[in-house]
């Protein structure tokens, strides 16, 4: 215990650090515990609550306060917001925003629904789902389905300003949450499965007036990279080092979405995110001039940009040539943690890949890479090596590239499947152990590539993945695990019947907080993995855990409602591969657990 | 293998229906600028007037009804024709990121193992082609227009025999163990289709 406090107190987190450039509003109000005002909690991505009336000694006696339902079906991912008195519940579309009075039991003070052509429903891979409002300056920011921006006011529910980031028709759509810094807000867009080409893009806070776009990839003056201080791995990225990465002008249906979260650390003034997946999941017709596999830059990479100019001081690619869909979205965490016994100011970030990160946040360079699932398979890991000329590359096993065994061939057994060792749903960091607590799918894949043609605003996926528990393990699908990122070293993993598919909550009561898809809410201990307490919500839950606290009491909220990419898999039940090929699906699927929903729960101690 | 009456006894549209249904689609491939589907859908017109099928042929490779609607085919030993197994693969690139891996359905898109029970081969056509929507307050869902996607026009029948085949149980779940190889038919069609390579 003791060790655990000192070890907490030497830790600092990046979002605390003196207010200096960043947006005033969103620093101060979400220093305040009470408060939740970002998806993710803080700039840091932290997603870590010091509020610590609810303690792993209580928790067992956690009840139901109250339940809202949003009249919606569809997959609920994100959490609510709570600013003062007003919690804001969001839902996946239709996109609806109710303001709910918590002086009130949560009566609706205002509700905006907007107006969208539902055409875009159908250009939505993977379910309509929506990660939720941002809060700053008074201001609400709603990013619907259809990529219109619109800020309302968070006291009366007005529109005060809305602009268009892309083009539905072209398969341009909107999933991801916004994030406020200083005069500006950042915005992402998804669609890489329909050849879009990602970007993010500034937009005045105050006017909707678009400041900067950065694409993922293209010429240097269109993803804002500059080739002699851009960094990668302590060099700089040199000339046309997207462009020079592609075949001829492939680079223009290109992929590198941007869907997943946004973090920003004031002290250096730099938002960082990653890049999505290169256009279809065929790498054969991706290949180089050579026919040889080329990078795709910047696909599947951590960027770090100046907040003000949009310019890139450092980039880092993950998956070079990605094979297997590995988009590099996942959030990025800053903390201030030990790496080899040095304090780093670090940037922690789980991939789809299945290795989890430790760089240097402020310059780029690389200090952990390091599998948190023992089952991936598809690389032997990253070369480490500075003198190494594949310096920061993962190391293909061959068996496992679905580019040499080609198209019409199925790879198989490649861990982990294409929805990653974990998707979007965000891990938690907790100052108190120096741990993250990190929701991930234990499942694996067949993958069979092959040829596809590019039609605007049509799907441009080709391949084939089936996917399955991983096989020799204890069968479920997911894991919820411990880790230390400075060691790059699972602490305890906790298996789950299915995978881990919402965003964890960790808090100064000693507890972590997560959702199972099978509806559970659960909290466990911080130090072991113990479990604590649970409770079946009415749907399975694949939003994220958030709390907060009212008139000085202390709450726990989530919303449940199945869907998204895990509603479509699991939703059937995944096939056995261990049956034999072409087996019935040995697994019983998630209809057996669940149902549709869309409710908001709210626990608090008795 | 379920039984083999009632996989050949699913219930037709008169032919009435049937013509109004193809003139319909028709249309629709004309706006899609589709030559080939429409001459796939002018060789079925050609045999409306054939009544009970009891009996497919196989056309290079390529099995159909009597009345030319594309059909799966299963061998004794379970080896599948070339054209379902490319169904299968096509459908888990182009369907099952919303109708669910083999046609199992997903939390919000129907089950088509389902679907096809009753669907016939051309109301099938029609809503790949031009979509569908249903939106309500309780329930919005919508199926894209696919008309002009060549990755999923160029093998719509595959995907329709392929889905066919799991709705009459007679292929299960998972990808087709055993298949027929791929006939130079196929092999031209596509090309000619996907209009490369």
């Amino acid at each position: 215990m003791q060790k655990i406090a000192l070890a907490g107190a030497m830790l600092a987190v990046a979002a605390l650090a003196p207010p200096t450039a960043a947006n005033e509003s969103v620093l101060k109000e979400s220093a305040k515990p009470e408060q939740w005002v970002l998806q993710t909690g803080d700039y840091a991505n932290t997603r870590y609550s010091k509020l610590d009336q609810i303690n792993r000694d209580n928790v067992k006696d956690l009840k139901v306060a109250w339940t809202f339902s949003t009249g919606v079906l569809r997959g609920h991912e994100g959490s609510p917001l709570v600013i003062g008195d007003i919690m804001y519940v969001h839902t996946p579309f239709p996109n609806i925003v109710y303001a709910l009075d918590l002086n009130n039991e949560g009566r609706i003070l205002w509700k905006y629904e907007p107006k969208q052509d539902p055409s875009v429903i159908g250009v939505m891979c993977c379910d309509t789902v929506y990660r939720g409002l941002a809060y700053a300056d008074g201001m609400l920011f709603l990013h619907q389905a259809d990529t219109t921006l619109v800020a309302l006011d968070a006291k009366t529910g007005e529109v005060k300003w809305q602009v268009v980031n892309g083009d539905p028709k072209k398969g341009e759509t909107n999933t991801a949450t916004v994030l406020p810094v200083k005069d500006k807000v950042i915005v992402g867009i998804s669609g890489a499965e329909y050849g879009v080409r990602g970007h993010i893009t500034a937009y005045n806070a105050k006017t909707g007036e678009l400041v900067w776009r950065a694409y993922s990839v293209g010429p240097d003056e269109e993803i804002l990279f500059d080739p002699e201080k851009t960094m990668s791995l302590g060099k700089p990225v040199g000339k046309d080092s997207s462009l020079k990465t592609w075949n001829g002008d492939q680079w223009k249906l290109g992929g590198g979405t941007t869907w997943g979260w946004f973090s920003y650390d004031p002290e250096t003034n730099l938002i960082y995110y990653g890049t999505g997946n290169p256009g279809t999941w065929n790498p054969v017709q991706r290949a180089g001039p050579d026919g040889k596999p080329i990078d795709h830059k910047w696909t599947m990479s951590i960027i770090a940009r100046d907040a003000d100019t949009g310019v890139a001081k450092w980039a880092y690619q993950m998956t070079p040539f990605d094979e297997w869909d590995y988009d590099g979205v996942n959030e990025m965490i800053l903390v201030d943690i030990p790496v080899n016994g040095q304090m780093r100011k670090a940037l922690v970030h789980f991939d789809r890949n299945g290795i989890a990160y430790t760089l240097d946040r402020v310059t780029g360079e690389l200090l952990v890479a390091e599998k948190y699932d023992p089952v991936v398979n598809w690389t032997t890991g990253v070369v480490m090596d500075k003198n190494d000329p594949r310096y920061g590359r993962p190391v293909v096993v061959p068996e496992k590239s679905t580019f040499l065994n080609g198209e019409d061939v199925d790879t198989k057994n490649i861990c982990p499947a294409a929805l990653g060792t974990k998707d979007q749903q965000p891990a938690a960091f907790s100052p108190r152990t120096g741990l993250f607590y990190v929701p991930t799918n234990h499942v694996c894949m067949n993958y069979e590539p092959y040829r596809v043609s590019y039609t605007a605003g049509q799907p441009y996926v080709g391949a084939t993945v089936s996917m399955f528990p991983a096989p020799g393990s204890h069968g479920g699908m997911g894991n919820f695990i411990a880790w230390d990122a400075g060691e790059g070293k699972i602490v305890w993993s906790k298996p789950e019947r299915f995978s881990v598919w919402s965003g964890a909550l960790a808090t100064a009561g000693g507890i972590v907080f997560y959702g199972t898809l099978e509806g559970y809410l659960k909290a466990v201990d911080e130090k072991d993995g113990t479990e604590l307490f649970k409770f079946k919500t009415p749907s399975g839950i694949i939003g994220n855990v958030m709390t907060y606290s009212h008139n000085g009491k202390q709450y726990v909220a989530v919303l449940s409602g199945v869907g998204g990419w895990a509603g479509i898999g699991l939703a059937a039940g995944l096939t056995n591969p261990t049956e034999g090929l072409g087996a019935v699906g040995g697994y019983a699927g998630l209809r057996d657990y669940t149902a549709l929903g869309g409710t908001l729960t709210v626990f608090t101690l008795p | 293998m379920s039984n083999r009456r009632e996989i050949f006894s699913h219930r037709f549209a008169t032919s009435a229906e049937k013509i109004e249904q193809r003139k319909k689609l028709g249309s629709i491939v004309q706006r899609a600028g589709f030559a080939l589907i429409l001459a796939a859908l002018l060789l079925s017109f050609s045999s409306l007037t054939s009544g009970a099928e009891e009996k497919k042929k196989n056309v290079d490779g390529k099995w159909e009804t009597e009345d030319g609607t594309p059909t799966y085919h299963v061998a004794e030993d379970g080896t599948v024709d070339w054209y379902t197994y490319s169904g299968f693969r096509r459908y888990h690139a182009e369907c099952h990121v919303c109708h669910g891996p083999d046609g199992e359905g997903s939390t919000y898109a129907p089950a088509l193992v389902q679907s096809l029970k009753t669907m016939s081969y051309d109301d099938f056509m029609l809503v790949v082609a031009s979509g569908r929507e249903v939106v309500r307050a309780d329930k919005q869902s919508v199926m894209p227009a696919f008309g002009t996607n060549h990755n999923v026009m160029c093998f719509i029948d595959d995907i329709y025999v392929y889905l066919k085949a799991r709705a009459d149980g007679a292929i299960p779940r998972g990808r087709p163990a055993k298949r027929a190889d791929k006939p130079q038919a196929a092999r031209d069609y596509e090309k000619t289709c996907l209009g490369e390579n």
